[in-house]
């Protein structure tokens, strides 16, 4: 598979390097809203959605200040992208599924604060991606997103059952899974070459 | 409000963002940095050198402008004045070593997002005067650079062998090269809370002992 085509793209930000398990961005969600497979199923959801939308918006506004050459304004632009891009996801799924809406509550403005976000923003135009390049590489993420949060939230339901010492309950225990799982996912390096 | 705002520093102003409430170690914040970019100790001072400075520069903006920002455009007003200092950090760094802004790379970069950050400007700097944000800012950052240095020379010792790049234990080791990965960044964290937790329960112990009550229902209660 050639680097840069769109599959590869896809697999690379999804297993290979992976953003919460190999790049370390998003790690606030990942240890705090892991608690239950449900939670953790529609935080990654929310946090897919935020991706695509601002992944493409990015693209659009990256292009603009490169044209009026206003490139240092970047930073500040994305972020507000991403903030109204939150406000946009929140307004939308309050109207059309109010039921989704209660169920992530608090979690949904805190998307903003997610560097998985704003590191992805800042990759795809780093790496120079074309529009569908982007999009591969957002829905690429976003999954990898789930994935991630997903196994540590069905590792931690079990490990609720578990009888620790004292010391090691909370995020001591979480820590030392999540490198278990990053180690794993090492393994992935593999396909890139 | 109408309770008086108290503005008098004391030493645990500055005291607290050091020990008692560590933004790493006991808040959890800003994980993100703390992980990615500990791989060595220099990385790790840079970062937390450039965290500091973002985090002073914009609570005291912040501080200074707190009664002036209406109050349902707040955060969107907070995470502008971070980019703009980050921004700022951003190019400096870049000006002054390139090879240091291509080791820390998009974490620069990353600073606005720190939850550190942000949760300082809604929670202290938001209600504050400039001179107490400003010493309990100064304690967060040194805080969150210690626990990034704590981090950094773990792994650049064990990793590498060396600590600033001098070497430690010369050429027989055999660096455990996982260490530097990221594996080792989630390892070492969890190595120094779990530290951190039982030094806590050791301590904890040891009062009950001596005021006389040590039952093991009374432990788990105050835990």
């Amino acid at each position: 598979m050639p680097v840069d085509s769109v599959s590869f793209i896809f697999l690379n930000a999804f297993l290979i390097n992976n953003f919460v398990l190999a790049m370390f961005l998003g790690l606030c969600p990942f240890l705090g809203v892991s608690g239950k497979l449900n939670t953790a199923w529609s935080m990654g959801l929310a946090t897919t959605l935020v991706m695509l939308i601002s992944s493409i918006s990015a693209y659009f506004i990256n292009e603009l200040l490169v044209y009026f050459q206003i490139e240092f304004l970047r930073l500040i632009c994305y972020i507000a992208v991403i903030a109204s891009a939150v406000q946009l996801v929140e307004m939308s799924m309050k109207k059309f599924s109010p039921g989704l809406f209660k169920a992530l509550g608090i979690f949904l403005p805190l998307i903003t604060t997610n560097c998985a976000i704003l590191g992805l923003a800042l990759f795809q135009t780093h790496k120079d991606y074309d529009l569908a390049q982007s999009l591969a590489y957002s829905t690429g993420a976003g999954a990898g997103f789930i994935l991630a949060i997903m196994l540590m939230a069905g590792l931690r339901e079990k490990l609720e059952l578990a009888n620790l010492p004292n010391a090691s309950q909370g995020a001591a225990m979480s820590l030392m899974l999540a490198g278990i799982l990053s180690l794993i996912f090492m393994g992935f390096a593999g396909l890139g070459s | 409000m109408p309770v008086k705002d108290d503005h008098t520093i004391t030493a645990d102003t500055f005291l607290a963002g050091i020990w008692k409430e560590n933004p790493v170690f006991v808040m959890l914040l800003g994980m993100c940095p703390v992980l990615a970019v500990t791989n060595s100790v220099i990385n790790a001072l840079a970062m937390g050198i450039a965290t500091t400075f973002v985090l002073l520069c914009s609570s005291s903006l912040i501080s200074l402008l707190r009664n002036f920002i209406p109050k349902e455009v707040r955060i969107a007003t907070y995470i502008v004045i971070i980019a703009t200092f980050v921004t700022i950090t951003d190019y400096v760094i870049q000006a002054i070593s390139l090879e240091l802004y291509n080791a820390l790379g998009a974490f620069i970069q990353l600073i606005v997002v720190n939850c550190m950050i942000l949760g300082r400007a809604e929670a202290y700097a938001s209600r504050n005067r400039l001179l107490k944000t400003l010493t309990n800012s100064l304690g967060m950052g040194i805080g969150f650079s210690i626990a990034l240095l704590c981090l950094g020379s773990v792994r650049e010792l064990l990793g590498n062998g060396s600590l600033l790049g001098f070497s430690i234990f010369g050429d027989a080791f055999q660096p455990w090269v996982v260490m530097v990965l990221p594996p080792g960044g989630f390892i070492v964290l969890g190595a120094w809370l779990l530290l951190f937790n039982w030094l806590k329960e050791y301590s904890l112990q040891n009062k009950k002992n001596s005021s006389g009550s040590d039952t093991l229902a009374d432990q788990k209660g105050a835990l």
